[in-house]
């Protein structure tokens, strides 16, 4: 009985249907946990004002945001040193988002709940959140002008929305100023000392040429003067107006509307602005730059920096590799060296990533960039140019690391084109190459892009090799703006695997930005997907394009 | 086809011939095979293959399955030196001058001998990239003469009617005898000087194959043709010449008509007489 049933082959397929639903399982738990996680962080929670005796005796009004709960039986408790009553099984605990860092020294803290002796939402709390310190959380008692209170009370409110909207306007414009216009003379000035030193250094370095020099760098410091009052101008403008609050304890603060990026009253808010504010913090979490040691903010500049890293990657690796199959297939005698060379190959992708990443730091950066160095860009030195991690080197490295896949899918589509194809253009009189380059190659296309997709799925999700060829925590500036000559391969730029590393453990604040490294995680998740759906269309499209023959 | 195929129709093969006329042309030989030798690595495949095959005829090969029939064709326009390990022995001459010396342009020559395989093999473009592949490899590019060219070679081929509205559409959308109309035409629009076809109609319907006889029967106007069938009435129907082909040896050579009635070898007419299995 029961062998016939294992004759069946019923189990068998039992164990295969196990197997692929631990599978699914374990996919839809990991994207679910960041989903659901990553989702939530950017919903306005409610304010909560509790009433809290601390253990003392003291009682206090805190204010803040329930993030967590934590349940513990009584015996664990006790051995962690809290004092249970007879009839008590379980300590409860919150962990409330305070905020105030500025006031209290940390933004985050828990409280016992049998200490809670009351907790309200009162409507008149508020969210601040700033460039600094983090959020504050409390009431705003009124609005200041140069230093004295213009508003109080109920006008104070609707006055601060529209004096931190024209503050924010003014920031944006000191922010585009400082950013793009002086920092493009900047640009030029450290372009000009380079052309100088190099000039000295050629011994090329005459009046005309001091002259010159000295003509433009007069046109930028005039440019740079008038932007300099501009700024000034600004800057007073943004200084001169502050919110006067109070913490839940009473205390009062003054918050310069400079440091202030919002303010809103989630106990207030319905649903559709709640929906609004989620909105405006998405793309502000996808558009701008991070704030407060990357905890805060957005995440763009590693947005762009990981897509960027991984189309150079795709640039460097697909010709390389494709070239590097196309000889061994159809060009190198088959037998015993290009055996060794396939199994060196397949070697090379079982090498852990940080090997690379170490190879890539000794050779491309150091022996590589030194030489581009001395050779092309003395006038910088002791500064260097390509000598140091950067966009190039990073992306060339994870070329190396991605060179096998490529290699192995293009010669295993080239094996499949079928022979009849080839010695079709053959017997019309096309020579081996243009056989190659008219038929095979565009046929064997799928497959390359078959092998591309794999590379940039391993690529854009490496960190440990990244971290020694040049990403970087922040970097000021993007690989990719309006300078000459653009596109500038020798800077470090930033990575959304390294942000999340970066954030999650070796952030000041973990507590804050645990929901942020959710987020952060699902953002490479998407970008990952994106980009490989994108090369999954392509070759879709190249399939349908070339349907290849059967036999 | 089956040996119980041939066996059933090869009463009717002097009867289809008595049709043919018989011209006798001065014939001036297109391509002579001098002693040919050819070896798959140590297995020999043609022993001592010597043959003529006069200009602007139909020369067909016949033979049961393996016997070379193939390998001696794809000698003629040096396909055979693709396969690995490959020997050649002998010499092969186009027009008196031998085709495997070293100082040949073997990519020109395959210009001069035009090849249609056993299976159409169309490349996965449009029909109109198929049939200018050849000219585009020789760097012309020009519409008009593109357009002309495969207006005529499609019309050469019998193929133009039918894919006139979709030159644009993928020939592998194409039925297998369109396919393989398609292939001629391909290999008519370079205009070589000789024409091999490996069992041109084997995997078609009979009246795809009909089209195909037809076809050759028009192109030997112009083109000297090399036929591989395993159909003896096909060869009887369309070719000029019959060489029977045994064990990679070449058993007997002579007009169609000649070898069909009054074969001289008695392998020879043991299979066209079906009694071989
Ligand atoms: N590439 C090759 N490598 C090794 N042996 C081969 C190769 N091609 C053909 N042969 C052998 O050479 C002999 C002749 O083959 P060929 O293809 O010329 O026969 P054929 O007469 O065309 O047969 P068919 O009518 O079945 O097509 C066969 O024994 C075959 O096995
Ligand atoms: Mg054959």
């Amino acid at each position: 009985m029961i062998t016939t049933w294992f004759k069946s082959g019923t189990p068998w397929v039992w164990l295969n249907a196990a197997a692929v639903s631990a599978c699914l399982i374990m996919v839809i738990g990991v994207l679910g946990l960041i989903v659901v996680r990553g989702v939530g962080h950017f919903w306005p929670s409610e304010i909560v004002q509790f009433t809290y005796q601390e253990e003392d005796g003291q009682i206090k009004t805190l204010i803040g945001e329930h993030v967590d709960t934590s349940i513990t039986p009584a015996e664990m408790a006790k051995s962690t040193g809290h004092i249970m009553a007879e009839d008590e099984d379980t300590l409860v605990q919150y962990l409330l988002k305070t905020g105030n860092r500025d006031v209290t020294r940390n933004d985050f803290r828990w409280i016992l709940e049998r200490n809670v002796k009351q907790h309200q939402t009162p409507p008149e709390l508020m969210v601040v959140e700033r460039r600094e310190w983090g959020n504050f959380y409390g009431r705003l008692l009124a609005v200041k002008e140069n230093g004295t209170i213009i508003a109080e009370g109920a006008d104070a409110w609707p006055l601060a929305q529209s004096r931190i909207e024209d503050a924010l306007a003014v920031f944006s414009e000191i922010a585009h100023l400082e950013k793009k216009e002086v920092g493009a003379i900047n640009y030029r000035l450290e372009q000009l000392r380079l052309e100088q030193k190099k000039l000295q250094l050629e011994k090329r370095w005459d009046a005309a040429a001091e002259q010159r020099l000295a003509v433009e760098r007069a046109e930028l410091e005039v440019t740079y003067k008038k932007y300099q009052a501009q700024l000034t101008e600004l800057y007073q403008k943004i200084r001169r107006d502050s919110l006067l609050a109070q913490t839940g304890s009473g205390q009062e603060v003054q918050i310069p509307l400079a440091k202030i990026v919002r303010v809103f009253q989630p106990n207030t808010m319905g649903l559709f602005d709640k929906i609004g504010h989620y909105g405006i913090k998405l793309v502000e979490f996808l558009s701008e730059d991070p704030r407060e040691a990357n905890t805060e903010g957005g995440i763009f500049p590693a947005i762009f920096g990981t897509v960027m890293m991984v189309i150079m990657m795709s640039i460097i690796v697909t010709p390389f590799g494709v070239i590097a199959a196309v000889y061994l297939r159809e060009y190198a005698k088959q037998g015993f060296i290009t055996r060794l060379i396939r199994i060196a190959v397949n070697n090379l992708a079982g090498v852990p990533s940080i090997v690379y990443g170490v190879f890539g730091l000794g050779f491309f950066v150091y022996i590589l960039g030194g030489n581009i160095d001395q050779l092309f860009f003395p006038e910088a030195a002791p500064a260097p140019v390509y000598g140091t991690p950067g966009l190039l080197w990073a992306s060339i490295t994870l070329a190396l690391l991605t060179l096998p896949v490529v290699i192995v899918s293009t010669e295993e589509g080239l094996a499949r084109i079928p022979k009849s194809i080839r010695e079709g253009s053959l017997a019309l009189g096309a020579t081996k190459l243009e056989t190659l380059w008219l038929t095979v190659l565009p046929m064997a296309s799928p497959a390359m892009m078959t092998g591309l997709i794999l590379a940039v799925a391993r690529a854009a999700g490496e960190v440990a090799p990244l971290m020694l060829v040049g990403v970087v925590k922040m970097a000021p500036t993007l690989p990719l703006d309006g300078n000459y000559p653009f596109l500038h391969l020798d800077r470090k730029f930033m990575h959304l695997g390294f942000h999340i590393y970066d954030v999650g453990f070796q952030s000041p604040n973990v507590e804050a930005a645990r929901p942020l490294v959710y987020a952060t995680s699902l953002l490479l998740v998407l970008v990952i997907v994106g980009l490989n759906l994108s090369a999954i269309l392509i070759r879709n499209h190249l399939r349908e394009k070339y349907r290849a023959l059967e036999g | 086809m089956t040996a119980q195929h041939t066996r059933t129709h090869s009463i009717d093969v002097s009867s289809i011939l008595q049709g043919q006329k018989n011209t006798d042309q001065p014939l001036e030989p297109c391509i002579k095979v001098e002693n040919l030798n050819l070896f798959y690595a140590q297995k020999q495949a043609l022993h001592g293959v010597s043959m003529e095959m006069p200009k602007k005829k139909v020369t067909a090969y016949i033979g049961p399955s393996g016997c070379g029939k193939s390998t001696l064709l794809r000698c003629i326009n040096r396909m055979n030196d693709l396969v690995d390990n490959v020997t050649i022995e002998g010499r092969v001459l186009l027009h008196d001058e031998n085709i495997y010396d070293k100082s040949v342009n073997v990519a020109a020559l395959r210009r001069r001998i035009g090849m249609v395989f056993q299976k159409p093999n169309p490349f996965p473009k449009s029909i109109f990239e198929n049939v200018t592949y050849g000219l585009r490899i020789q760097g012309i590019n020009d519409k008009r003469i593109l357009e002309e060219t495969v207006e005529n070679s499609l019309r050469g081929a019998a193929l133009w009617d039918e894919v006139k509205d979709r030159l644009n559409d993928n020939a592998l959308g194409l039925s297998g005898g369109q396919q393989q109309r398609l292939v001629i035409a391909r290999a008519i629009a370079i205009e070589p000087e000789v024409l091999l076809l490996d069992e041109p109609a084997s995997a078609l319907d009979p009246i795809s194959t009909l089209k195909i006889e037809e076809l050759i029967n028009e192109l030997k106007e112009k083109y000297t043709i090399v036929i591989v069938t395993h159909n003896m009435q096909q060869a009887a129907r369309v070719s000029d010449y019959t060489a029977f082909m045994y064990m990679g040896e070449l058993i007997e050579m002579g007009t169609t008509s000649e070898l069909f009635t009054n074969p001289r070898k008695k392998q020879t007419e043991d299979y066209i007489t079906g009694r071989y299995g």
